[in-house]
């Protein structure tokens, strides 16, 4: 009884954390760029783009690493394509981000259509789990966290290594004082833009890779809207996370462990609706937002662009 | 004006550090700096006097590579020098101190000075090495900062030193300091004062930009005169007045005097007992403030700016709520009515900020003139508007106020700032209010519609209207008032009638050091 | 100055021209002849009875929606929860038509037009009263209201409302009392798109006409002065929001009662988000929003006859829309900042010559 409980225990969280990856790369990404003050609204377009661009580079360019790249550039490039709007054009970032994300749907569902369909590709060269060693041998933490595939180390190495960026590098202390008071940093000396640029492209890279993950390791083919919204709940787990890697990464978790109960509750049709667990992660977010779960505080410039006075 | 302490030393015979040449500058149609020539002779203060609009701001920020100027060069320690941005200016040893300061709330002291500046020795910042040297640096020009403190825990004064830190911390010789006393009380100002000859003790120079005399006087060596992009003197301050200087500044005989009547009061309009509140950061900005004003009366709020007057102000026209006390419009108490309310009760507010608060620029000035009462009859019936109505009463009022514009379907952004002041006025004043709550209404005005602004408040006294009158420019609240009060941390120190207050105890009721005789409202008619 | 502004009504126009010219170039990559797929779309869209059948029912919820975003966006505020409100407007109805019965459909008919207004309206209600006390932005909690909404549905659905019995998870039928008057006999096309033309009408002439709708407006372009001439900012905004959700609410009411009279999981394809896209092309202007919601939804009935004929995946319409927002963005946004050089020039005409003018003015445009 004991043996089939902790397997099942040990299944559900090796889910919990496989079904976080995905966001938590997101939402890594979208911190960046909200604490530069870009309201990073595409992380779903840039997922979806990196999704359909990962199955193209792991069938054309030798596998999922192939592919993992084509896909982090392919976000990247939405991210200069959003930093453009927003940062130089200074157009309003929600709707630019909304307009993406639409054309994203639309052309990756279009491309799939003729790319993938004329030519039988459908599944290809994915990422396998590596357990590494010494590590997954760690009673329980062991399987669940060390016997994942390559994108989950990915994030759970991004997520220190960026909060160590952000705050307590130069680069990061100027990040987060373009999020806040863009005009301080420009007469300290800090290309605000420049940094909103190189910011908004960084959380394309990780939401690129993030929606590598889902065509590449998650399953290993494409499917329309893929990434069903996942680029909107990583955003609330940005702001569930207070802006803060290790954060954001922890409201990831949580959301993956209702995504991974939803699956659980459908396989032993446990006789729980499956809605309601799955629902628990949105009004969580939505309590965290309404305040009720500590206090949110946004960097201060999110959202508005920045004017020099002359460009 | 009153002067403290000894004049500084003149600094004949010293090498310029600075050299500008026939600096020129355009903002579209409007020549911001017009062939300036600025020398700054090492180790001086360098005042640069001007009234608001006279161009210096725009050359400081030329020599601090935030704008690039049309024509012109500038030589730097004899070497021509040209900078695109701030970095290149702090590179060759620049420092800006900016009126409104440069600090990013929730970092550090320490995070902020170090804000821009390249790694030292490894990739990570070294927080605990920058802090040291943050002690000791403050410990030499005796700035008492403590490095770890977040900025918005800072009060003004010393966030003020934090600037001046910075630039010493790149080791700047050249310190631009733009009007640093406007934030300040006056015992600050010594302080600053202070600060600036130690700076320049050790070698360094200083430019001063200000529109105070007295400061000049008392801090500048020499001093260069700025009016409508122009220089119109420069001489050692040794060799000339206030007076002078002042004539030079605004090319006139300027003595601010205005036409006033006797106050004609009757009758209590505005009752205030025990006013408190809050700030938007939660701190207490009012602390049991109580006064009176007539009919008939202006009665002006001095104070260096954030001691309390805004959130008076909001509380009073409805926009803040008080937290204690009571607030009495014509006998109906309105402490925490709807702004609607008060404005039937005859209420009308001209706000600091006509451009966020008192028009809405993307509407036309029609629009803009029926703000308060677009819902009511004969502007709207049932709640269908009436747009002839509408656009006759906004033809009579431009009419009457004469205010300058494409016609009245223009949008408000295109006019001037004086022709939007007039907007706020013609709607406010329109409806004959009983209180007239007007916050810093010349501000960012040039001295046409400033007189205008102060004209049109003095004939609506003279009608009966009550005023309630702020404005940062103390000479301009004593001339316009019959009765001042001046607040200091949300408290009024004293009531006093400008006529019987000498500018010094003004000055230290401003500083906190001095509470006065709160002056009653009087029933007499003088 | 009028040369201006018909400039800035033209540029939503320009901005779908220039999506529908890269259409034609991924027309192209699918290996079809651009103007010949055009006209199929335009021909599957008016020509054919069923097509434009279709292109009728497609329009209804994207109206209906799209006005209800525009209603937010005059007040400043962004909806983006418009397609959780047509699901818990869909539920409404159903709710409405499933429980009740005996009622002739002059009754019943705009009791479950009601009850999908005031169940979109709620849904809507949480968002702005958040945001209204706490300055929590909308845009995340309406998104995260968007799931909430679905979930809540795909629950009822298959659960307490579901048709026993049946394949996958649907509810149990509405009183036939509460069928919409179909408009062309053999088609879906119903009488929902002369309710939205309706509101349309109603909701242009209350922005136009009325007090509200200029209070609507002086909120949403500057909330700070309008709270400072005694208008009551938050009410409006409560009341802009609710408006809005309780229309998207009938979008999702009228989808059910008008088409397949059942409640079906997932019932929108997203008619919620491409509302958005309506309503900012249309810059917030019902009579505008007729316009948009007509033109997407003969792009998307089109689309499906181009697929079939041609082979051009549907999906290309959802690219040029979202092209055409882009476009729209980056024009609107690259217009404001050559308006800024226009302002200084007129500002500074005026007078006055202060540094902080010419600041001013620069920042004036936003």
């Amino acid at each position: 009884m004991m043996l089939f409980e902790s397997t099942l225990l040990l299944t559900y969280l090796t889910a919990a954390v496989r079904l976080a990856t995905p966001i938590g790369l997101a939402a890594l990404g979208g911190v960046l760029s909200e604490r530069s003050g870009v309201f990073n609204i595409a992380l779903e377009g840039m997922m979806l783009s990196g999704a359909l661009a990962g199955v193209l580079g792991s069938h054309y360019l030798g596998g999922p690493w192939a592919g993992l790249l084509v896909a982090m550039i392919s976000g990247a490039l939405v991210g200069v394509l959003l930093a453009y709007l927003s940062v130089s054009l200074g157009a309003n970032q929600i709707v630019s981000g909304v307009a993406i994300n639409l054309f994203a749907l639309g052309i990756t569902t279009f491309l799939a259509r003729i790319l993938l369909r004329p030519a039988g590709i459908e599944q290809v060269p994915a990422f396998q789990p590596v357990a590494l060693p010494l590590l997954h041998r760690i009673p329980v933490l062991g399987p669940v966290v060390f016997g994942q595939g390559p994108l989950v180390y990915l994030m759970l190495l991004a997520a220190p290594v960026l909060t160590v960026f952000v705050f307590r590098t130069p680069w990061g202390l100027a990040l987060r004082a373009i999020g806040e008071h863009p005009r301080a940093a420009d007469t300290a000396g800090i290309n605000v833009n420049l940094v909103r640029y190189a910011a908004v492209t960084a959380s394309g890279l990780l939401a690129g890779a993030a929606g590598a993950f889902l065509s590449l390791s998650h399953l290993n083919l494409f499917t329309e809207n893929m990434s069903a919204g996942r680029g909107f709940i990583a955003l609330a787990a940005v702001i569930f996370g207070k802006w803060h890697p290790l954060g954001a990464i922890g409201a990831a978790f949580l959301f993956g462990a209702a995504d991974a109960f939803q699956l659980l509750v459908q396989t032993f049709d446990l006789g729980i609706p499956y809605q309601l667990p799955v629902m628990l992660p949105y009004v969580l977010a939505l309590l965290a937002m309404g305040g009720l779960v500590g206090r949110s505080a946004a960097p201060a410039a999110a959202g508005t662009p920045y004017r020099a006075e002359e460009a | 004006m009153k002067v403290t302490g000894g004049r500084a030393v003149p600094a004949h015979g010293r090498d310029p550090i600075l050299r500008m040449e026939k600096i020129t500058k355009r903002f579209g149609p409007v020549l911001a700096n017009d062939q300036i020539d600025l020398v700054v002779r090492e180790g001086s203060v360098h005042g640069l006097l001007g009234e608001n609009g006279a161009g210096k701001t725009t050359l400081v920020n030329i020599l601090y590579g935030l704008y690039q100027p049309d024509a012109g060069r500038m030589l730097l320690r004899g070497r021509q020098v040209r900078f695109t941005s701030p970095r290149s200016a702090i590179r060759q040893g620049i420092g800006m101190i900016h009126q409104q300061f440069m600090l990013v709330p929730p970092l550090t002291v320490a995070e902020n000075i170090i804000l821009g500046l390249p790694p030292r020795r490894s990739a990570f910042l070294d927080l605990r090495r920058v802090e040291a040297e943050i002690r000791t640096l403050s410990k030499t020009y005796r700035l008492d900062v403590d490095p770890r403190a977040p900025i918005w825990q800072l009060p003004v004064g010393i966030q003020q030193r934090v600037e001046i830190l910075k630039a010493l911390y790149r080791q700047a010789d050249l310190f631009i300091l733009d009007e640093p006393t406007s934030v300040l009380t006056p015992a600050e100002s010594e302080a600053l004062f202070e600060i600036v000859k130690r700076l320049v003790s050790e070698g360094r120079s200083v430019i001063f930009i200000t529109h105070k005399l007295d400061e000049v006087m008392h801090v500048c060596n020499e001093v260069t005169v700025l009016r409508q992009g122009r220089v119109v003197a420069t001489l050692p301050t040794t060799e000339t007045t206030p007076a002078a200087l002042a004539r030079m500044m605004v090319g006139r005989d300027v003595v601010l005097r205005l036409e006033k009547g006797p106050a004609r009061r009757n009758g209590v309009v505005l009752q205030i007992d025990g006013l408190r509140a809050s700030n938007d950061r939660s701190l207490p900005a009012l602390k049991g403030v109580s006064f009176a004003v007539q009919q008939g009366e202006v009665f002006g709020i001095a104070g260096v700016d954030g001691n309390g007057q805004t959130e008076l102000a909001e509380v009073v026209s409805g926009l803040r709520r008080a937290t204690a006390g009571r607030i009495m419009l014509r006998g109906v108490d309105v402490t925490n009515a709807p702004v609607r309310r008060r404005i039937s009760q005859g209420l009308a507010y001209i706000p600091s900020d006509r451009h966020r608060f008192g028009v809405i620029p993307d509407l036309t000035v029609a629009d803009n003139l029926v703000l308060k009462d677009f819902y009511h009859p004969p502007f709207a019936y049932r709640a269908i508007l009436q747009p002839g109505t509408i656009r006759q009463h906004a033809a009579a009022l431009a009419k009457r106020f004469d205010i300058r514009m494409a016609g009245i379907e223009q949008e408000v952004r295109q006019l001037s700032g004086g022709n939007q002041q007039k907007v706020v006025l013609a709607r406010e004043v329109s409806g004959d209010p009983h209180l007239i709550v007007a916050m810093q209404p010349t501000r960012g005005l040039d001295v046409g519609a400033s007189e205008f602004v102060l004209r049109t408040i003095l004939a609506q006294r003279d009608r009966g209207a009550a005023v309630l009158y702020t404005s940062a420019e103390l000479d301009e609240v004593l001339a316009v008032s019959d009765r001042v009060a001046v607040m200091f941390d949300g408290e009024i120190m004293g009531i006093v009638r400008p006529n019987e207050v000498s500018l010094e105890e003004v000055s230290l009721m401003m500083g906190g050091a001095l509470r006065k005789l709160l002056l009653p409202p009087t029933e007499v008619n003088e | 100055m009028t040369l201006r502004l018909a400039a800035t009504r033209l540029i939503p126009v320009w901005a779908v021209l220039a999506a529908l010219m890269l259409g034609m170039l991924l027309v192209r990559l699918a290996g079809a002849n651009p103007f010949v797929a055009y006209s199929e779309l335009l021909r599957g869209a008016f020509a054919d009875l069923f097509g434009f059948s279709t292109t009728l029912v497609k329009t209804t919820p994207l109206l209906f929606a799209g006005l209800g975003v525009a209603v937010a966006l005059r007040a400043g505020l962004f909806n983006i929860g418009a397609e959780g409100q047509i699901y818990l407007g869909g539920l409404g109805a159903t709710l409405v038509g499933v429980y009740l019965h005996g009622l002739p459909p002059v009754v019943h008919i705009p009791l479950t037009l009601f009850a999908g207004a005031l169940a979109g309206g709620l849904w809507a209600l949480l968002p702005i009263v958040l945001r209204v006390t706490r300055g929590v932005n909308e845009v995340i909690t309406t998104l995260l209201m968007n799931y909430i909404g679905f979930f809540l549905v795909s629950w009822v659905v298959s659960g307490p409302l579901m048709e026993p019995g049946a394949p996958y998870p649907y509810s149990r039928a509405l009183d036939p009392a509460t069928n919409l008057p179909v408009l062309i006999p053999a088609t879906d096309a119903h009488a929902g798109i002369l309710i939205a033309l309706f509101l349309a009408l109603l909701l242009h002439l209350l922005f136009a006409r009325t007090a509200y709708g200029f209070q609507l407006r002086a909120v949403g372009a500057n909330p700070m002065a309008s709270a400072y001439a005694g208008m009551n900012v938050r009410v409006t905004l409560v009341a802009a929001m609710v408006l809005g959700g309780a229309l998207a609410g009938v979008a999702g009411a009228v989808e059910v009662t008008g088409l397949k009279h059942r409640l079906f999981e997932g019932f929108s394809p997203g008619y919620g988000y491409d509302a958005i896209v309506v309503a900012f092309l249309s810059n917030g202007q019902p009579l505008g929003v007729v316009a948009m919601s007509f033109f997407f939804g003969a792009l998307r009935s089109g689309a499906n006859i181009m697929q079939r004929s041609l082979g051009v995946p549907v999906a290309i319409v959802f690219a040029i829309q979202g092209l055409a927002v882009i476009f729209l963005a980056a024009g609107l946004a690259i217009q404001r900042r050559s308006l800024v050089l226009e302002l200084l020039r007129a500002r500074l005409k005026g007078g006055a010559t202060t540094d902080a003018h010419v600041e001013a003015a620069r920042h004036d445009a936003f």
